[in-house]
C-alpha cells in the first residue's frame, strides 16, 4: 500500500502514512459501530488531524483508499466541515466566536485582543512565531458564557480582554 | 443547585436539578440521584404503552420545531425487521441556545437513560449521540459515562438484565450548523457534506443509513425519564399556559442581561419576569430595546410585544414569532439593529449548505447590502431590494436556513426602519469600513 | 393499465399519465415546458436549482416539479404569477455573481441560464455589489476545462459521475456561495465516458478543449446521425459548420443510449472532414487511371461484373458503410459465389455502468449487425484468403493496411475500389469510384440489438462522390431511361426491404428518430 505518489497538479509528496498500527486500529474497531465503511469518514478525517495537525492532500488520498471511497468525494467533505484544516496551522489554533449574541457582549473586542496578543495580526493568519492561529468561528453555543474561545481541545467560557493574556500565556 | 448561578426560586427545576455538581456525573452518582430508575420501569411497560405515555405528556420537540415527541415516536414502522435507528440531535448551534451543552456537560446520564428508554420504545439496538465538534469538553465527559454505563450493564447487550440491547455511540460533528437540520445530521453521520434531505422520505421511512430512524434532540431526551417515573399527568400539568404546551423548558438567555444563564421554567412562565426578574434584567441606566425569543432563526419581537407574552409555543406565535429552541436573545437601547441582523445574516450565509440557489446566494448577498448599508454605502431602494430578497428565500427552499435568514431581516425592516434609515440618509456615521 | 394512470391539469390542460411520474415530465406531456437546472431525466433529482418550483392548488408552498410525483386530480400551475415570480428570483440570484462574458462563452446560444432568462428573466441587474471571482479556469482532465465563475452548482456533473459513471472523481467543495465543482489533486477528469459533464452543464461552465471557440452554436447546422464508432449505435448529432463537421453529441434515445455517448465516438469525427478524398470516379486505361464522367464508371462496372460473371468474387468492405450501400453492393454479386466480410477494429470494452447495456463495444464500427443481414458475414480473414482464387475483388472503403493491401495485390483478380479515401492499394484497380461518408448521405446502421437505426445527412460529398447504394444501385437497374435506380436513401432502403425478409415493412420515416428494432424472426436472414 503505497501513498507516496501523488500524480497530478502539485509535485510528489511524500507521505508518511496515517492509518498504520495502533491508528489503522482504532478506526477498524470503530467501524463496528458503523453499518457502512463510509461512515468512518468524519472519524477519520478527525484522527488525521489529530495526528498531523492539518489534513493534507496525500492524506485526503490515504483517507479515500482506507476507506474505499475516491479522494474527490473526501474532499468534498472535508470542506463542507469548517473545523478540518486543509491547510497547516500554529502550534495552537485559536478559535473566537462573534456570531451576534456575543457580539452585543463584547465580542469584537475580545478578538481584537487575541489578534493584537498572539501577534497573528489578522484572521486566518499564523504567528510570526509559529505559535497560533486565530479564526473567527460562528456560534460557539456558548452565548450565555461570551465570549467563548476554544483554544486547541479547550473551551474556554467568558473571554474578555483582560483575560487574554494570562489565558494564553497556558499555550507555549 | 445550579449553573453557572444557584437556580432561582421561580424555575420549576427538572432537568436542570444537578447542573454544576460534578458528583452527578459519574454512573453511581446518577444512580444515587435516582438515575436509571426509569429505564428499568420502562422495559416492564412495553413499547406501545411508552410511546402512547409520552403523546399524553404533551412533550414536543425541544430543538425548535415543537413537534409532538410522542408521535415523531409512534411513525417508527413496527416489526419491520430492518435496524432501527435513534439519533440523538446534539449538534446544538442555533445562536442563543446554549442548553443541551448543560445537559450533557453535568447530567450526561440523564440523556443516556432517556436514550435508551426511547430506543426501547422504538426498537433501536443502536443510538448515535451526534454532538457538534466543538463541544471539545463534552467528549471525555460523555466518553467515561458511556464507560461506566457499558460496565454496569445500563448500555449493551441485555441491558439490567432484560432482552433487549443498545448501544450508543457518540459521533463527532465537524463543525457545520446546518447539520443541527435532522437529515442533514443524517448526512454527516453516514460520512457525506451535511447537506438537508428532500422530504418525503422522512427519517422514520428512511433515515441514518436508509432504515428508520427517529432523531430527538437532547432536552427532549433528557425530559424522558421524568415523564416516565412521574406519569403524563404530572407532565401535562406542568402548564402555565397553551394546554398544548406542556411540561418544563430549559431557555437560554443571553445578550444584555445581568445574569445571562439557563432558565428551567414551566411552559407558559411569562417572558417578561424571565428577563427582569430571573435574568436580572438589563444593566443599570439602560431599557429594554427587542428580544429574539427562540434562537436566531425566528422573528425579532420589540419590548412593547414582550409585554404579556407567555413563553409556551402559542403566546409566542401569536406574536408574530415562535418558540423555537428556546435561546432568548436580550438587546437593551444601545443596540445596532443594523448592525446585530448584519452579522446573523453573516451567519446564515457562511452556514448555508450551498444546495439550494435562494439560499447560497441569498443569503450572501443579503449579507453584502447590510455590510455596504453599514458603511455608509446606503442607496435608496435598499430595504425593498432586502425585502424582496427576503420573500424570495422565503419558503421555497429544502431546508428552512433560508427562511431563517431572512426572518430577522423582515422583522428588523419592519420594526426598526428607522435604524436603516438612518445608515442610508448617511444621518448615522458608518459603523463599517467601506468595502 | 387504466387503474395505473392518474389525471392532472396543467396550465389548464389534462394529461392522464403513469402513477409515479413526476410532475416535470407529466408538464410534457401537457406541452408545458417547466424550467429547470438540475433536473435531467438520467440523473438522480436533488431538487436544489429550485427554478422548477410550481404551484399545486391547495398545496400551501410551490413544490419543485422534479421530485413531485402526481397525484390525481391536481391542478398545476406552471405560468402562474406566483411560479413565475419565484422562477424570477431563482434566475436574480443565479445572475448576480455570473460574469456575462456570453460574448466570448462557447455555451452562448444553447445556455439554460440564457434562454430562460430571455425568456422570463428581469430585464436588468439589482446587485449592486462586487461580484464573486474564482480562479477564471481549471483544468479538469484531458478533454475538459471548468470556468468557476459560470458555474450555477446545479451538479450535474457531479452527479453524472458519482451516479451514471461510478466514479466520483468531481465534488462540490466548500459551501455556501464559496461553493465550487472540485476535483482532487491526484485524479483527473478521463473517464471514458466523462465527456457527457460538458452537454450536461447547462452553462458555459464545463467546455470541451476539443470544441474551445470554435464556432458559435447559431452557426452550427445539425443533423441527427449515430455513431460510426461501435456496435453500440449510440444516437448523435453531428454539428457542423460551413460543411465541417465540429463535434459529435450525444443524442437522446433512451433505449440505446439515454442521453450519453463515450468520449472515444465523440473524439471520432476527423475522418469526417478528411482533406485526401476522392473526388471523381477513375477508370483503368492501360497503366494509368485516368477521371471519367459517372456514366463512363457505372458503365466499366456494369462490364467488369459481366466479364466476371460466376466467377468467385471477394467483397471486402467497411462496416462504416449504411446497411444501403452494403446491401446493394453485395446484391451486384448475387450472380456468383462470394465471400464477404467487413474489416472491424477491436478496442477495450468501456461499460458506462449507471446505464445497463450501454458501452463502447469491443467492435469499432456501426454496421457489423447490417452487414451481416445483408449477406456481408464472412470472417474478414476467410474474405482475405478467398483473394487467391478470385475473379473479381470488389472494395467498399475497407480500411487496408498494408499486409491487406499487398494480399489484394497479389491476387490479380481485377479490383472495383468504391472508396471515400485516396489509398496506395487502388492504384492497381480496375475503376476507382468516390463514395460518399456516413456524414454525407442518409442511411442506416443496424447496432448489436438489432436496432435499425437512420442517420441522416450531415454534410455535402466532395466533388463527384456519390452514395456507394447510388453506385450499385444504377448498375443494378441497368443503363437507359426507364431504369428505376434509387435516388434517395430512403429509396434504396425500399429497395433492400424489398429484397430482404429481415426489413420488411420497414421505411426510413418508420425508423422515426430512435429507430426500430427487428422482428426475432426476420433477423438473420442472409441475401
Amino acid at each position: 500500500m503505497s501513498h507516496s505518489a501523488a500524480a497530478g497538479h502539485g509535485a510528489p509528496a511524500e507521505h508518511d502514512p496515517v492509518f498504520t498500527g495502533a491508528l489503522r486500529a482504532r478506526l477498524d474497531a470503530l467501524g463496528a459501530n458503523y453499518p457502512t465503511r463510509q461512515a468512518l469518514l468524519l472519524p477519520a478525517l478527525w484522527m488525521v488531524q489529530e495526528a498531523r495537525g492539518w489534513v493534507s492532500e496525500p492524506a485526503i488520498a490515504e483517507v479515500a483508499e482506507v476507506l474505499g471511497l475516491t479522494p474527490a468525494y473526501v474532499k468534498g467533505v472535508l470542506t463542507f466541515y469548517t473545523m478540518y484544516h486543509t491547510h497547516p496551522v500554529g502550534r495552537h489554533f485559536v478559535q473566537v466566536c462573534t456570531t451576534s449574541p456575543c457580539g452585543l457582549c463584547g465580542a469584537e473586542e475580545t478578538l481584537q485582543a487575541i489578534l493584537r496578543e498572539t501577534g497573528c495580526g489578522e484572521l486566518g493568519a499564523t504567528s510570526p512565531d509559529g505559535r497560533f492561529t486565530v479564526v473567527e468561528v460562528e456560534c460557539l453555543g456558548a452565548c450565555g458564557f461570551a465570549t467563548p474561545v476554544i483554544i486547541d481541545e479547550d473551551f474556554i467560557e467568558s473571554v474578555t480582554p483582560e483575560r487574554v493574556p494570562g489565558i494564553l500565556a497556558r499555550y507555549q | 443547585m445550579g449553573y453557572p448561578h444557584p437556580s432561582h426560586p421561580r424555575e420549576t427545576v427538572v432537568l436542570s436539578k444537578h447542573f454544576g455538581d460534578p458528583g452527578a456525573r459519574t454512573f453511581d452518582g446518577w444512580v444515587q440521584r435516582g438515575g436509571y430508575q426509569a429505564i428499568r420501569q420502562a422495559l416492564g411497560m412495553g413499547r406501545d404503552a411508552l410511546i402512547e405515555l409520552v403523546k399524553a405528556s404533551g412533550l414536543r420537540g425541544r430543538g425548535g420545531a415543537g413537534f409532538p415527541t410522542g408521535l415523531k415516536w409512534s411513525f417508527m414502522p413496527k416489526d419491520d425487521g430492518k435496524p432501527h435507528y435513534l439519533v440523538c440531535n446534539a449538534d446544538e448551534s442555533e445562536p442563543g441556545t446554549f442548553k443541551d451543552r448543560e445537559i450533557m456537560r453535568w447530567t450526561p446520564h440523564q440523556l443516556i437513560e432517556g436514550c435508551l428508554i426511547e430506543a426501547f420504545a422504538i426498537g433501536a439496538e443502536r443510538v448515535y449521540i451526534f454532538v457538534r465538534g466543538e463541544f471539545t469538553e463534552l467528549f471525555p465527559i460523555l466518553g467515561r459515562a458511556l464507560e461506566e454505563a457499558y460496565a454496569n450493564n445500563a448500555v449493551g447487550r441485555n441491558i439490567f438484565g432484560s432482552q433487549t440491547s443498545v448501544d450508543i455511540v457518540v459521533h463527532r460533528g465537524a463543525g457545520a450548523y446546518i447539520c443541527g437540520e435532522e437529515t442533514a445530521l443524517l448526512n454527516a453521520l453516514e460520512g457525506k457534506r451535511g447537506n438537508p434531505r428532500i422530504k418525503p422520505p422522512f427519517p422514520a421511512q428512511a433515515g441514518a443509513f436508509g432504515m428508520p430512524t427517529t432523531v430527538n434532540n437532547v432536552e427532549t431526551l433528557a425530559a424522558v425519564p421524568h415523564i416516565v417515573l412521574r406519569g403524563a399527568d404530572w407532565y401535562k400539568g406542568l402548564c402555565l399556559g397553551s394546554p398544548k404546551s406542556t411540561g418544563t423548558k430549559l431557555f437560554s438567555v443571553c445578550g444584555h442581561v445581568q445574569r445571562p444563564g439557563n432558565y428551567e421554567l414551566t411552559m407558559g412562565f411569562p417572558m417578561k419576569d424571565l428577563i427582569f426578574d430571573l435574568a436580572g434584567g438589563m444593566r443599570p441606566g439602560r431599557t429594554l430595546k427587542a428580544v429574539i425569543p427562540g434562537g436566531s432563526s425566528v422573528p425579532i419581537l420589540t419590548a412593547g410585544e414582550v409585554e404579556g407574552t407567555l413563553l409556551d409555543y402559542e403566546s409566542i406565535a401569536e406574536k408574530g414569532s415562535m418558540l423555537g429552541s428556546g435561546g432568548m436573545i436580550v438587546m437593551d437601547d444601545s443596540t445596532d439593529m443594523v448592525k446585530t441582523i448584519w452579522r446573523y445574516v453573516k451567519f446564515y450565509a457562511h452556514e448555508s449548505c450551498a444546495q439550494c440557489t435562494q439560499c447560497r446566494e441569498g443569503t450572501a448577498w443579503t449579507a453584502k447590502i447590510l455590510e455596504r448599508i453599514l458603511a455608509g454605502q446606503g442607496r435608496e431602494g435598499d430595504l425593498q431590494l432586502l425585502l424582496d430578497l427576503a420573500e424570495n428565500m422565503t419558503g421555497k427552499t429544502i431546508c428552512v436556513l433560508s427562511d431563517s435568514c431572512a426572518a430577522p431581516v423582515v422583522s428588523g425592516i419592519r420594526k426598526f426602519r428607522h435604524e436603516f434609515e438612518a445608515y442610508i440618509s448617511r444621518s448615522r456615521a458608518p459603523a463599517l469600513a467601506a468595502v | 393499465m387504466s387503474q395505473d394512470l392518474v389525471t392532472v391539469t396543467i396550465d389548464g390542460m389534462p394529461v392522464g399519465v403513469p402513477k409515479g411520474t413526476t410532475l416535470i415530465e407529466a408538464a410534457k406531456h401537457a406541452g408545458v415546458l417547466v424550467p429547470h437546472y438540475c433536473y435531467h431525466p438520467s440523473l438522480p433529482s436533488p431538487a436544489v436549482c429550485r427554478m422548477c418550483l410550481v404551484e399545486v392548488e391547495k398545496q400551501p408552498k410551490l413544490v419543485p416539479a422534479c421530485v413531485t410525483p402526481v397525484a390525481d386530480g391536481q391542478v398545476v400551475h406552471v405560468n402562474s404569477p406566483k411560479a413565475k415570480a419565484a422562477r424570477q428570483g431563482v434566475l436574480e440570484f443565479l445572475l448576480i455573481n455570473h460574469p456575462l462574458d456570453c460574448p466570448i462563452c462557447d455555451q452562448a446560444g444553447e445556455c439554460e441560464l440564457q434562454d430562460y432568462t430571455f425568456q422570463e428573466g428581469r430585464a436588468g441587474t439589482r446587485y449592486a455589489e462586487y461580484a464573486k471571482r474564482f480562479n477564471p479556469v481549471e483544468d479538469f482532465g484531458p478533454d475538459i476545462l471548468y470556468v468557476a465563475n459560470r458555474c450555477i452548482l446545479c451538479t450535474r456533473c457531479v452527479r453524472f459521475m458519482d451516479s451514471v459513471a461510478g466514479t466520483p472523481v468531481l465534488n462540490v467543495s466548500e459551501r455556501g456561495d464559496r461553493a465550487t465543482i472540485g476535483i482532487a489533486e491526484q485524479e483527473r477528469l478521463d473517464h471514458p465516458w466523462a465527456g457527457n459533464v460538458v452537454d450536461l452543464c447547462p452553462v458555459g461552465s464545463l467546455l470541451s478543449k476539443d470544441f474551445l471557440h470554435k464556432a458559435r452554436a447559431w452557426d452550427l447546422d445539425k443533423a441527427a446521425s449515430v455513431c460510426p464508432g461501435c456496435t453500440q449505435g449510440c444516437n448523435v448529432t453531428i454539428d457542423t459548420r460551413d460543411d465541417v463537421v465540429v463535434r459529435l453529441r450525444p443524442r437522446a434515445n433512451l433505449e440505446v443510449n439515454r442521453h450519453f455517448m463515450c468520449d472515444e465516438g465523440r473524439r471520432d469525427y476527423r475522418w469526417m472532414n478528411r482533406g485526401d478524398r476522392l473526388e471523381a470516379p477513375l477508370v483503368r486505361d492501360g497503366d494509368r487511371l485516368v477521371a471519367a464522367d459517372w456514366d463512363a464508371a457505372l458503365d466499366r462496372l456494369a462490364a467488369l461484373l459481366r466479364e466476371t460473371a460466376g466467377r468467385p468474387a471477394v467483397l471486402l468492405a467497411s462496416g462504416r458503410m449504411g446497411t444501403e450501400s452494403l446491401g446493394l453492393v453485395r446484391r451486384l454479386l448475387a450472380d456468383r459465389p462470394v465471400t464477404a466480410a467487413v474489416k472491424v477494429p477491436l478496442g477495450e470494452e468501456a461499460p458506462l455502468p449507471g446505464v445497463p447495456g450501454l458501452a463502447l463495444r469491443r467492435e469499432r464500427v456501426p454496421n457489423l449487425r447490417g452487414a451481416e443481414l445483408v449477406g456481408v458475414a464472412d470472417p474478414w480473414e476467410a474474405a482475405l484468403g478467398a483473394l487467391g482464387g478470385a475473379g473479381l475483388v470488389v472494395v467498399l472503403d475497407a480500411p487496408l493496411d498494408e499486409g491487406e493491401a499487398r494480399r489484394l495485390a497479389a491476387s490479380g483478380a481485377p479490383v472495383a475500389w468504391l472508396g471515400t479515401v485516396e489509398h496506395e492499394a487502388a492504384r492497381g484497380a480496375a475503376l476507382v469510384l468516390p463514395v460518399a461518408t456516413m456524414a454525407e448521405e442518409t442511411g442506416t446502421f443496424v447496432n448489436r440489438d438489432d436496432r435499425v437505426q437512420r442517420y441522416q445527412q450531415a454534410k455535402g460529398a466532395p466533388g463527384m462522390a456519390r452514395p456507394a447504394w447510388w453506385v450499385a444501385g444504377e448498375v443494378l437497374a441497368g443503363p437507359g431511361p426507364d431504369a428505376d435506380a434509387p435516388q434517395t436513401g430512403a429509396q434504396a432502403f425500399l429497395r433492400l426491404a424489398e429484397l430482404l425478409p429481415a426489413f420488411a415493412g420497414l421505411t426510413h420515416a418508420s425508423l422515426g428518430f430512435t429507430g426500430q428494432v427487428l422482428r426475432p424472426a426476420a433477423a438473420g436472414v442472409g441475401a
